[in-house]
Order: structure tokens, then sequence, then C-alpha cells
């Protein structure tokens, strides 16, 4: 009989990767005792800052006065555009275009929310006091919101330096796809938008900087989680060398989702305004700021075309896509076309690619990491399209994915644009999902809920989620030549630090930034395997400090890189660290280092197990006793690593690029029911299959899938960030801006299949962001099957809110029984943003030329204008006044300019006014028209007012209720005050109800 | 999302707020359970100067059931009032309306009387008074008055309340015997504001119906028992009586559909709630 392997034998419980051990992180964060950047302890004398905001989305600096938030009570400083101007650089940009992005508007604001001034106070309460009292003078320009609105060609420009919205235009081509596509005998195109959304994490930025004296530079902290090649920018734009940049993480970060990246900006800020105070400042984010100013996924007008044989293989795609990335390009965008552009073709083996790629600018928040970052843009185009294929001609999709994948053997397999898939077997995958999730159930429920004429449909979504990405891949951007005169740019260097201390525990450092997904259980199974020990007794630490860490331009918490590349290159450093053990040990036992062991708290002779001795000891002594080390052997316990995958080279002349090292695999299913009644769509089942290689947690990484289904969810139907027609952002609370909640997100089935990478030292990949991926787009897929028995519907919009499914399906709104006589009727577009306009009509008891009188007298026009405390004339019929506009208990005091122009007495004249407030700006103008009706006047008006800033990001709900409160309130003095009685708005239903002898 | 400064005041009885009202008025606020108000002041979307803070009157924090109405002080919690073990005999309206009120935690301090005095227009307690006819009690130093739901809420956040005065309670009609309620609501998630809600009473004399969420303020209409497509023609006049906006979540149009869709059904299922004579 053969023996038992003694290491086996001693390993009990071992190895620890791959099972679903608990967190260590749970006990801190579940009493509440985690260490978040807010909680850490600040130095004495740290001042807290507030920043004042953009109000319009597009409009020129003019002057700035700071006199009385100055002068206000615990204000120390205030910091604006000049100061920046002095002491900074603006951020470095990654296209060749004369923009200037700077941590604080200099002379343009280009986004609502856009940083203006910071005021550094005792604290943050105070600051915002003075915020209130900055006046800043700005003269709005007309923003472009959309993108088709930003590539016309007398669209406002942004950048006038640049002369265009379109600050980077590349075309690619790879194999022949003219002749694919004039040889095939189907065509297949579509047209997809993907909106702006975002991941929002629980808690917002954080930055805690100090101007050290002298020339010592800056020291921060801050919950920036990387990617730290931007702490290179964040070094140019402060104009300090990169070791005078001292910047720390703490432990514990909020959720990050890619999004933290966009603290960097405010590291520079913070910087800028802890030098200009002459004290440490902290700066905390709070939700609207977050929501109206931080980042957002960008947003993307794509068209796609496959050239497709007859049973649905797809011979050449073709992707011509336009990128919403914001006011500026800010680091690392435009990085959301490339991260995505080695693996353009997705799952499928399609040899030839055309690409069109223009980045666009608009008045919108700057584009960043979101998660997921570029590939729920491309898959809802690509899987969008899939389906389309399945439908324009008549197969079955399931069939269609089968012909199309990359197959199994082929692996690794070069895709068109050169990404190296390393490993996968897409069709057992969706093989998994359809056995395991009941494929066959669904298509019963659906067959029977036809039937019976509801809205049932069924869809799929096929995804590759790279992980781990080539730092090069941004160059893809800029021509092969350009990127020669640069010098190459590639790999992913990743870095861990594994010691050994006096007693014999094991610590662990990475330079990962976690946000709450377990990085140290894994590093704690990860090096617990190689020295055969158990996970508690290994110690590991998160917090990141620039001066004091191993790091490289890799580091951070982004690009599903912990897995493959961090978890991998903590592997690398303890069996590093390992083998110098068991070189020590081996010389103690007289053995060749190959023949020790390590299991269950012990390190032995293989042959001999008996003579094992205590981890602890053979560890200590390296430590107490050099002398016993063999002869050439080092000092100290430890080993820090760096390792960058071996594919990751530089994009090629051809512009081949292989943008990520490890390419794991997902299929989804998704049913759904929609409500004819109402549109709400209803996830009926989920299934989720997924294959990223050696799963290093299942708990983990079934808590990483559920996370991103939550959010692939979010962005499915409900998230989106909106804007007006002006640019006012819309979007500025979580009553607003919608995010799934529990009540909201089924459990998904969740399937999984391990394939190794053989690019990564543990096998494994990333899977956090597969579903931010596939979800939104196999949700559509199956909203669009649902709404199949309706007709050919294939312009499905995110998010698939049960107002837009409703306008699909269609309804009637059939008119009132009788006329509606002229009432205020909303003149705006659905949905989406506008302007509040409307029209109306009301009767007022005084004669024409007595309500004129009143308008054109400022003493009546006081009276008449809701809330306005005094009209100081400014020239003809031109007055400064002072109004406070209130809606029950909110109210805002703006300063304002209110005109009278268009005179026709006394028959018509324009009503305009303009104001700011600490709340935002308003504008408004209005005609109005006087008919001399017998018992007096009958006023008609039209108005359009757009209402921008603080009010309109948390109150769109209510702006156009509110416009009609202040109409009310002005029509009623205008009454008042032209000596009639007050106004009867006409109500065709009082006449009606009174006709019918019902109710009042 | 800090507030400006105010002043912080406990009060303890009607006496002590109308007293600060009678002083204050406008820049006085009065604050209970807090749910909408104290997210207003952090946004700075008001500053009142003084802040009187009624949540902790015990004198004002009582439920009973007095002169065929249920009664609900100022400083009631919606939980309070939504675990009475009757109250689905009582206002049976009230328990069907209460899980729609945003999530548990926030009934667990928001007031009823708040929600009131506030008059969002999408809220689920001013509509559900508006449809049951009931009354709003307002006390200042010259006296109390009592007002109808109807004539209390003006629009959009706007009442009859003048400043000096207290929402002192709310009047809930007890339910009739012989009348059926059922209560419905749309909106984008479990415990958002309501894109539309509808809610009915229905008995032999005929059908009360309101919608919340749509005008400026809860909206009314009687109606004799229709069904079928008088029913219809009759929702759909007061659909478009309703004016609808339009706002980032729904169009008019989307609006008006809701109100006739899901109107027909809680009108249909209010007539078939109504209690059989004799049962129970």
């Amino acid at each position: 009989m053969k023996r038992e392997d003694p290491v086996v034998a001693m390993a009990q419980d071992a190895p620890f990767v791959g099972r679903p051990l608990e967190r260590v992180e749970d006990a801190a964060l579940l009493t509440g005792r985690g260490r978040y950047g807010d909680d850490l302890g600040i130095k004495p004398g740290t001042l807290h800052a507030a920043v004042l905001r953009s109000p319009h989305g597009h409009a020129i600096l003019k002057g700035i006065d700071t006199t009385a938030a100055e002068a206000a009570r615990g204000v120390r400083a205030v910091l604006i555009g000049e100061d920046v101007r002095r002491w900074s650089q603006p951020f470095v940009v990654g296209v060749k275009e004369p923009m200037e992005h700077w941590s604080l508007a200099v002379d343009r604001v280009r986004y609502v929310g856009e940083p203006v001034a910071v005021v550094v106070a005792e604290d943050r309460y105070l600051a915002e006091d003075a915020v209130d009292l900055i006046r800043v003078e700005y003269e709005p320009l007309p923003a472009v919101v959309g993108i088709e609105t930003a590539i016309a060609a007398d669209a406002p420009v942004l950048h006038p330096a640049v002369g265009t919205n379109i600050v980077s235009d590349r075309s690619f081509r790879y194999g022949d796809p003219e002749a694919a596509f004039a040889d095939a005998p189907h065509r297949v195109s579509l047209t997809v938008h993907y909106p702006r959304n975002s991941c929002t994490p629980l808690e917002g930025g954080v930055v805690i900087a100090e101007h050290l004296p002298g020339d010592e530079g800056y020291e921060v902290t801050s919950n920036f989680m990387g990617p730290f090649s931007l702490h290179a920018v964040i070094a140019l734009a402060l104009k300090v060398p990169g070791a005078r940049l001292r910047h720390k993480v703490p432990r514990d970060s909020g959720g990050s989702f890619g999004v933290k990246q966009s603290v960097f900006p405010y590291v520079v800020l913070m910087c800028l305004a802890s030098r200009k105070a002459g004290a440490p400042v902290k700066w905390v984010e709070d939700r609207l700021e977050h929501l109206a100013g931080a980042t957002s996924a960008t947003g993307r007008l794509a068209t796609i075309e496959a050239a497709v044989e007859s049973d649905g293989r797809i011979t050449a795609l073709s992707f011509d896509q336009f990128d919403d990335v914001g006011g500026y390009l800010r680091a690392p965008e435009p990085a959301t076309f490339y991260r995505m552009h080695g693996c353009l073709t997705g799952a499928y083996a399609v040899r030839n690619l055309r690409v069109r790629n223009r980045v666009v600018l608009t008045n919108k928040t700057p584009a960043g990491l979101v998660r997921g970052f570029g590939g729920p843009q491309v898959y809802f185009a690509l899987e969008r399209l899939v389906q389309r294929i399945s439908v324009v001609l008549g197969l079955d999709p399931l069939d269609v994915y089968r012909r199309n994948f990359v197959p199994p053997q082929a692996f690794p397999y070069r895709a068109a644009a050169g990404a190296l898939l390393d490993s996968g077997d897409y069709p057992a995958a969706l093989a998994l999902a359809v056995r395991e999730g009941g494929f066959a159930e669904l298509q019963q429920r659906r067959d029977a809920a036809r039937a019976e004429g509801r809205l049932y449909g069924i869809g799929f979504a096929a995804i590759v989620e790279p992980s781990i990405s080539n730092m090069g891949y941004i160059t893809t951007v800029l021509t092969a030549e350009q990127r020669a005169k640069a010098g190459p740019k590639n790999g992913a260097i990743a870095s861990a630090t594994v010691s050994i201390d006096l007693l014999g525990s094991v610590s662990v450092v990475v330079a990962s930034a976690p946000a709450g997904q377990g990085h140290m259980t894994v590093c704690a199974q990860v090096v617990a395997d190689a020295f055969g020990l158990r996970p508690e007794q290994i110690v590991t630490n998160v917090d990141f400090d620039t001066q004091k860490d191993a790091w490289s331009v890799a580091a951070g918490n982004y690009s599903s890189r912990f897995a493959g590349a961090v978890a991998g290159t903590v592997h690398l450093a303890a069996v590093k660290l390992r083998d110098k053990l068991a070189r020590i040990a081996a010389h103690q036992f007289g053995l060749a280092a190959d023949e020790i062991a390590f299991a269950g708290g012990k390190v032995f002779p293989r042959s001999a197990p008996e003579r094992a001795i205590p981890f602890a000891r053979a560890a200590s002594s390296a430590h107490w006793a050099p002398a016993l080390l063999p002869e050439g052997e080092t000092l100290g316990l430890r080993e820090t690593v760096f390792w960058s995958p071996e594919p990751l080279a530089a994009p090629d002349a051809e512009d081949h690029v292989n943008t990520s090292a490890a390419y794991g695999f997902a299929f989804d299913i998704c049913a759904v029911e929609v409500d004819r009644a109402t549109g709400r769509v209803r996830i009926d089942r989920y299934v989720t299959a997924h294959d990223a290689g050696k799963i290093l947690n299942p708990a983990l990484a079934d808590g990483q899938i559920r996370g991103a289904f939550a959010q692939g969810l979010g962005a499915a139907l409900m998230e989106e960030f909106r804007y007006a027609d002006d640019g006012g952002f819309l979007s500025g609370t979580f009553a607003d801006y919608l995010v799934p909640t529990t009540c909201e997100v089924p459990d998904p089935v969740i399937l999984h299949m391990e394939t190794p990478s053989p690019f990564t030292p543990l096998g494994a990949k990333g899977l956090g962001e597969g579903n931010n991926m596939s979800t939104p787009a196999c949700v559509a897929n199956a909203v669009a099957d649902a709404l199949s028995t309706l007709g050919d519907i294939s312009d499905l919009r995110l998010p698939l809110t049960p107002a837009k499914v409703m306008a699909l399906i269609g309804f009637d709104d059939p008119a009132p029984s009788k006329p509606r006589e002229r009432a205020p009727e909303p003149a705006a577009a659905a949905g989406g943003g506008r302007a509040l306009t409307a029209t109306g009509t009301t009767e007022i008891g005084a004669s024409p030329e007595a309500v004129f009188r009143v308008l054109l007298d400022p003493a009546a026009l006081t009276k008449v204008i809701p809330g306005c405390h005094a009209l100081q004339p400014i020239g003809e019929n031109r007055y400064r006044a002072d109004v406070t506009v209130g809606v029950g208990l909110v109210k805002a005091r703006y300063e304002a300019e209110i005109s009278l122009s268009e005179l026709d007495p006394p028959r018509s004249l324009r009503l305009t006014g303009a104001g700011l407030s600490a709340l935002g700006s308003a504008r408004g103008s209005g005609r109005v028209t006087l008919e001399a009706i017998p018992n007096g006047t009958r006023l008609s008006y039209d108005y359009r007012a757009e209402v921008s800033g603080k009010v309109a990001a948390v109150g769109s709900r209510m702006l156009e209720g509110a416009a009609r409160v202040v109409l009310g309130q002005l029509f009623e003095q205008l009454g008042r005050q032209a000596g009639g009685a007050a106004p009867k708005p006409v109500s065709w239903w009082d006449r009606l109800l009174r006709l019918l002898g019902v109710n009042k | 999302m800090k507030p400006a400064s105010f002043e912080y005041i406990r009060i303890d009885s009607a006496a002590e707020a109308c007293a600060q009202l009678a002083e204050h008025g406008e820049d006085a606020r009065i604050l209970a359970g807090g749910q909408s108000l104290v997210t207003v002041l952090n946004m700075r979307l008001a500053q009142p100067q003084r802040l009187l803070d009624i949540s902790r009157a015990k004198a004002l924090d009582y439920v009973r059931i007095d002169g065929g109405k249920l009664v609900i002080g100022a400083s009631a919690t919606q939980a309070s009032v939504e675990w009475r073990p009757g109250l689905a005999k009582e206002v049976p309206l009230l328990a069907l309306a209460f899980p729609n009120i945003s999530h548990f935690q926030i009934r667990n301090r928001g007031t009823v009387c708040g929600s009131v005095a506030h008059a969002d227009p999408s809220a689920e307690l001013p509509l559900c008074l508006a449809l049951l006819d009931g009354e709003v009690v307002l006390r200042s130093r010259r006296g109390a008055r009592v007002l109808k739901a109807g004539a209390f809420f003006q629009g959009m956040l706007m009442t009859a309340r003048q400043p000096d005065e207290l929402v002192e309670e709310v009047r809930y009609p007890l339910a009739s015997p012989g009348t059926g309620h059922a209560f419905e609501e749309f909106s984008s998630r479990h415990g958002d504001f309501a894109i539309v809600a509808c809610a009915a009473a229905v008995n032999g004399d005929g059908i009360r119906f309101a919608v919340g969420g749509v005008a400026d303020r809860p909206r009314v209409v009687t109606l004799p028992r229709l069904a079928g497509n008088a029913l219809d023609d009759a929702l759909n006049d007061f659909a478009w009586e309703l004016e609808a906006r339009d706002d980032p979540h729904a169009s008019a149009a989307y609006r008006r559909h809701l109100v006739r869709q899901i109107g027909r059904r809680v009108i249909e299922q209010a007539g078939r709630a109504i209690p059989s004579a004799g049962g129970h």
C-alpha cells in the first residue's frame, strides 16, 4: 500500500486557496471600527474645506469676489483660479490637443459642479457658510449636452484652442473588413446609446492634504485608489518631484468600483488649498458633490455593423463610436475606448474588424473609471447586435453564439485587434448556463405567458471580461508615429512584500488599496498555503504609503487586477521567502533545500516528517542567529516581488494591442416579464455562468458577482445622470439618481467553471466587472424578446424605465370627453433634459391699460414679482432686484436682473429675469399678451425658464410645479395691483362639473 | 451639505410651540421626525433661524379614537399609527397605504402630521387624508381652527397653515360600514416618491377617488358607481384635469396612462373590498 504523503497528512485543511473562508476584514467593519478616510485622526489645527461649484453647464468666468467670504467667521483662506495658476499646472492630457484642465476653473466653467473656489475654514459648516458669500460673475454660454449636438458643425466649442469638440478621431482596420462586408450575404447593423451612469460608492472622496514647510512638498492621505500611474499626473500638476508627493491610502475604503479614481484632481486642489491656508486641510465629498461633480461612465453613441453568413457566422464587424467624456479629457480618458480595444470582437472568432473612435467633449462631468470600464458600452452594442442577427436571420440565438465563439482548442487565441485570449471554453460555459440555469423551464414559461398574451422574453449575453490592464493600452489612441516619438508603454507591474518577524509570524504588504473586496482575506489564504500555515496566522497590511511601500505604475485597485496580479504576486513573494527559509532549514537539517517541506505549521524533511520543527522556530533562527545561515545567504526574512504579465507588449505598428493580461468569460441568461399596463420590467430569473480561471475564494467571488449584477441591473433599468438642455444637472440625490435597493435586486443563479489562466501566477483572472458588462445587454435583449410579439422593436435605450418601456409598447392617450380650454400645458419633451416651458391664460378684472401701467411702474412691479424685496433701476425698464423665490419651506434668495422689453402698450411685452443665488442660477423669459374682454383683461403668457445648480440637481421632480406656483403668485399680484379682482384661472373642468351637476 | 446655523429649541407642548411661532413666524420651523426637513436644511434649501423640536413632546404624542375619527397628534410617528393592532378596521386605507411610505426606518421617525404639513404632492398620508375628507387642526395663539383636507392643501408644498400656526393634529375618519377601500402606488422603486398613487373608497352611494403624485396636491373626485366605459371616460377626464407634469422620471402622458390603468384597478378593488352586510 502506498504511504500517505506526509505533506498532505500534515496539511489538515489546506490548501486554503479555493475555499470560501470568512473575511478577516469583517470583525472591524461589522462593529463600526473600520478605518475609513473620514475616521482617521487628523493633526491638530487641520482646517476643513468646502468647494464652490459652478451652477452653469457652460459659462465664462468673468469675475469672482471673495471679500465677504474671507471676512466670514472662521475662514482662513479662499483658493481661487489665480492661486491655482500660480502654484500648479494643468493636468496632462492623453491626446495631443491644447486643452487645459486645472483643478479649479480658471477662465471658464464646463460642467455643473466644476470647482470654482475652495473655502478653508475652522469647520465644514463655517466653510459652507462662506461658500454662500462668494460672488461669481458668469457669462452663460450655450451648452452642448448630447453627443449629436456636440459634433454638429455649428456646435459651441468647449475648448476654443482645440477648435472642435471632437478631440480624438482614430480609425483602425484589422484583417480585410471591406472584402468581408462586400462578400457577406447579410449585413446587420444597429445604433445604440449607452447612458451616463455610475456605481455610486457609499463613501465619497476624502482628502487630507498638507503643504509641507520649505520645499518639502506635499503629504496627502486620501481614498484615491489608483491607478497609481496617476501619482505622476498629480505630482506633475503640483510641479513637484514624485518623491515630494507622499500619498497614503487608509486601510478601508467604502466602495470604489473605479469611481474613486476621480478623487485625484481633489488631491491637487486640497494640496493647493493647504498651501494657501498654511495648514493641513481636510475635505470630505458629500453626496451632492459626488453625484454632480465626481465622475461618470462615458456615454456612448455607437453604430455597429456585422457582415453575416446565412447560418449566423459573423465574418466582419464594424464599430463607429463616439464617447461622451464630459467637459475635460481627464486622465486616464479616453481609456474607456482603449481598455476594450484588443478584445472588441468579444467572444467571437471574427478576423475582420473596422473601428472608428471619436472622443467628444460635452458640458457634463468628466468621465472616468466606473466598474466594467469600457465593457458595458462595447457589449451593449455587440450583444444587442448578436440578438438582432438572430432576429433578422430567424436563427436560434444560441446557435448564433455557438457558431461564432472562439473554439476551445484555439486558446491562447490572438483576437483580431490584438487581445491574447488566455484560456476558456465558451461553448462549455454556455452549456452550463443552459443546463444548470433551467433554460428549458424558462422557455416553457415564455410559451405559457405568451399564450395568455403576456409579454415574456429571454435574453442572452456572452462577454469576455478583461482583467489586469496593459499600462500601454491607452497609447493606442496615439498614432504609431506619435507612439514611437513618446517611447513604448506596456506591462502592468504589481508588487507584494512578505516578511517574517522575530517570533515567526508572517505579514504581507500589498499596494492594492482595496475597497471592501476582502484583499486581506485572500492574501492570507495565499500566503498560508505557501508556508503551510493557517490563514489566521497571516497578517495583511493594505495601508498604502508611496514613500514606504514597494509600488510601481500599475499599483491600485482597478481593472480586476487583484486576483490575477496582486494575489499572484503575493504568492510569488511568499514562495520566494519560503524557498529562502527552506535553504536555511535545509542547512540545519543537513539536507538539500528541495527536501524541505512546509505543512501544518511545521517545517520538516519530506523523508523524515518526525523531525519536524515548528515553523516559528525555523523562521526565528534567521533573526536571532544569523551566524547559522548557510554561506552566501542574505540577511533578513523579507521578500518583495515585482511582477508584470509576460504577454503585455506595447501596441505594435499596426495598432494591435493586447489590452489585458487575462480574459475571463461570462454567459448570462435573463428571463423577464414586462407589465403591459405599466411597462415595468420584472426579472423572472437571471442566470450568470462565469469562468474566471482559478477561484481563490468562492464566497468572495459570488459576492463580487452579486454586486456587479446589482449595478448592471441598475444600469439596465434605473440609473442615469440626467441633464437639461442648458447643461443643468438633474440627478443630485438618490431620489433622482435611482440605484436598485435590495427590494429590486433578485438573487441571480451563479454558476462557475474554472479554466486557469496560463499567464497569472495562480491561474486566476478577474471576475468582479463581468456583470457590469453583461447584465445591461442581457436585460435589454430579454426586453427586446418580450416586446417582439408587438413588432420589430430594436432601439432600446437604457435605462429601461417603465415610462420608456411603456412608450415602446405604445398606449392610447385619449382626449378628454370635452375639449380643454387653454390650461397651462407644458410644451416640454418627455423624460429627458428640458427647460421649463408653458403657455397659459388667465383673466384679470382690470383693463389692459391698467395692467400695463402696473408692469411699467417699478413700485407696483416690485409687488407683482413674487418675493421681490426692492427694484433698483439700472437702465430703462431694467432693474436690479433681490428676489426670494419660495415654494413651501424651500426658499432661495436670488440677486436678479429684471427687464421689460418688446413693449407694445397696452397689448404685449416681454418680462425677463435672470438671477444667481447660493442655490444656483435661474433665468426666465415670458411674453405677456393682454386682450380686452368685457369685464377686464385676458392675459396670455408663454414662458421659458431655466433653473440650474443645486435647486435643479435636487429638485427636478418639483421644478415644473414650482414654476407654476411662482407664476400663479405673479398673476395674482398683477390682478391685485391693477386694481381688479384676483385673477381666475379658467377651468373647463369646473364648468363641466357644474354642467353635470357633480361635485363641488 | 451642512445646514446654516440655527437655534434649536426643545418644545414640550402646543402652547410652547405656538408662543415661538407667534414670535418668530416664518423664521421658525417645526422639527418633528425630520425626514424631509433635515434633508432640506442640509442642502440649505431652507434656512430657518429656529428649529422647534416637538419630537419629544409627550403632550403631542397621541393616537386615539375620538368622535368617529382616528386622531393623531403632531409628535406621533407614522410607525405608531401603522402598528396599531386595529388599524385595518379603523382606517383600512391607512393600513393599505403605510407600506408604500418609503421604508420602515423612515416611518419609525417620520410623523403623520409632519407629512401632512409638508404637503409633498406625491406623499401618501395627505392623499389618504384628502380621500377620506379628513381634518387638520391648526393651533396658534389666536386659537384653533379645523380645516378639511381639501381646504388645507393648496398646492405643491403649500398649505393653508399660517406662519404662526402649528399642525396640532390630523383626523382620519373611521371607516363607515359598507365602504370598501383600496390603495395602489406606482413608483420607480419600493419606497420612492409616487409617480402615481391612487386611493379609492367605494360604497353604495358612489366612488371617491383620489390621485397623488400628478397634480400639485392630492386631488379627489366623486363619481357615481360607474363601471365599464363610463368609468374609463370619467377616469380619463379626471386624468386630464390633473394637469400632469413631465419630470425626468415620467412624462405627463405616461402619468395619465397610469391614472387610467391604476385608477380603474383601485376602484374595482375597493368595490370588491366592501364588507358584506353582517359580515366583518
